[in-house]
């Protein structure tokens, strides 16, 4: 079947309703950033606060316990479309959320003095201050592996590797570049040093299709608001016997089985000894309609037009010789440029008059700047419902770059 | 008001002027100024400001330095010629009409001359911030100065 872009743009309040922004109808390309969501993602949650209201495991009627089920078939969801068991998929509130977990339940309890955690120069601050944190309290100490060309390579990751390395945590998708990094085989390589190799997934889950058996990684974290999913939802996926082996970051009710006045407390097995409190129960069925409606669409198809979108807009606004592109040869649906001549921040503003969202700075990846030789960037980035005219207002939006002050007037 | 309508074309010439051959982005070489750093969560602004107060507590100096967008740019050069040779009170109500004029209220526009480039800035919400990066701060340092 065809991908047809312009049905699923009708899925979506955000296309369909005619959105403007400063007088234009909205452009957006802020997708790295966060997603609009389907019809099917806000009804579901709408029915719950509507029709469905009630918690999960603290009840022995009705409504609690078609919620308890309905979390158990979400858990279910999510596992199968990461090709994960069940009891390896924890519920977080967003990458930021599942990665301070990995930091402070498995690193924290792990780590020593001397012991090394390995990143690169382009993760996301998500993946970087929980990490400088852990080295703060354990002694630990940080090393980058070097880009190459921008790019994570399996050889860089060799070079890098000591007995010390006790973690080695990077994006699967870098989101200032988009470069798909090469996991299964790095993940041979961590293992191989007997090394833990967590995944930032938040660039890459809502873009193309995750095994994670295949992968080998030990955890992969991801937000559901940038793969149509509510915000406030989101993974932590783990071996289970690495969650096993990981603390509570946070502990309280749901997540413990007995505690005495001794101080002496049981906790549940993973996936629930790491969901204390009340459950984002309309985030988690929220981002359960997400999976589903991404998964009737297909991954490999998304992953297929965000591929040709990329194409599409490097060729064109290379073709107005007036910006400069940072990560033209990148797989993932990203652009990052300049206009030349104009500040970035500047250029942002310009495509904002023209009611196109877009993001410049440095995308929360501040060590990157020393790698790339700029301080700041423009980043157009993609997702199923992208179209190509939306890409031809964001290039004729940059012909006008040397105007950039016509913003404001 | 002012005594000619600013128009468009002339706006843009003093932004472009200002961020082109900004005449204060530099960082005193001597001692004897007040300085403050500042920048944004929300963008890649990050600038330092320079004060140097005379012994009749005006302004004797003011300059700037570090990254910064046009209008930010612009924006904290054009106060620092403005401010050179005023006294606090002075300083206060210039930077108070600034405001005034960013937030939409009504402003003396008499005192703003070049930093009137900046009223429609309230067209572009998100950028508001860059056009007062600098004149937030330097409104710091006149705190501080005066409580010493």
């Amino acid at each position: 079947m065809a991908y047809d872009v312009w049905k699923i743009r009708q899925d979506f309040p955000m296309i369909r309703n005619g959105k403007q922004m400063q007088g234009h109808p909205l452009v957006f390309l802020d997708n790295a950033s966060t997603t609009f969501k389907p019809d099917c993602v806000i009804e579901t949650m709408d029915t719950y606060y509507r029709d469905e209201t009630s918690n999960s495991h603290r009840g022995d009627y009705d409504l609690c316990y078609q919620a308890d089920k309905r979390i158990e078939s979400a858990r279910r969801t999510v596992a199968k479309f990461l090709n994960a068991e069940e009891n390896e998929v924890v519920f977080t509130s967003g990458t930021t959320d599942s990665i301070n977990l990995i930091a402070y339940g498995y690193a924290l309890k792990h780590l020593k003095p001397g012991d090394e955690i390995l990143l690169s120069k382009a993760e996301h601050a998500s993946n970087v201050l929980p990490w400088f944190r852990i080295c703060e309290l354990t002694g630990a100490r940080v090393n980058y592996v070097p880009l190459v060309d921008d790019r994570l390579t399996v050889e860089s990751l060799k070079a890098s590797m000591n007995e010390h390395v006790r973690i080695v945590a990077l994006a699967y998708v870098g989101n200032v570049l988009g470069y798909v990094a090469p996991i299964k085989e790095m993940a041979k390589v961590v293992h191989s040093y007997g090394a833990v190799f967590a995944v930032d997934g938040a660039q890459a889950v809502p873009h193309m299709k995750i095994d994670v058996k295949d992968l080998d990684c030990d955890f992969l974290s991801f937000s559901g608001h940038k793969m149509c999913g509510p915000t406030g939802i989101g993974v932590l996926y783990g071996k289970y016997d690495i969650l096993c082996k990981t603390d509570p970051f946070l502990t309280g009710g749901g997540m413990n089985v007995k505690f005495f006045p001794n101080g002496e407390a049981q906790y549940l097995l993973p996936p629930m000894r790491f969901e204390a409190g009340t459950l984002n129960i309309a985030g988690i069925y929220g981002l359960e309609a997400a999976v589903k409606y991404l998964q009737s669409i297909g991954m490999d198809a998304i992953n297929e037009h965000e591929k040709e979108l990329k194409q599409y807009a490097v060729k064109a606004l290379k073709a107005t010789d007036m910006v400069e592109i940072y990560n033209e040869d990148s797989e993932a649906g990203i652009v990052t440029f300049n206009v030349k001549g104009v500040f970035a921040q500047d250029a942002a503003t310009l495509l904002n008059s023209k009611g196109i969202a877009c993001r410049s700075g440095q995308h929360c990846a501040k060590i990157l700047p020393e790698v790339l030789g700029t301080v700041a960037t423009v980043r157009a980035s993609f997702y199923l419902y992208t179209s190509k005219e939306d890409i031809d207002a964001l290039v004729e939006a940059v012909k006008q770059g040397g105007d950039f002050l016509d913003a404001y007037f | 008001m002012p005594t000619f309508e600013l128009t468009p074309a002339m706006m843009r010439e003093i932004i472009m002027d200002h961020y082109s051959s900004p005449r204060h982005k530099l960082t005193p070489e001597n001692d004897g100024y007040a300085s403050l750093h500042s920048s944004s969560v929300n963008c890649i602004d990050d600038i330092d400001v320079y004060l140097k107060f005379g012994d009749d507590g005006k302004v004797v100096d003011a300059c700037w330095n570090g990254t910064a967008c046009a209008i930010s740019t612009a924006s904290s050069d054009i106060i620092c010629d403005l401010i050179i040779g005023m006294d606090e009170k002075q300083a206060h109500y210039l930077i108070d009409q600034y405001h005034k004029m960013m937030h939409e209220e009504p402003y003396d526009a008499s005192v703003l001359e070049e930093a009137l480039a900046f009223m429609n800035t309230s067209k572009q919400a998100a950028r508001i911030h860059c056009a007062t990066i600098g004149w937030d701060a330097i409104e710091e340092i006149l705190k501080e100065h005066h409580h010493e």
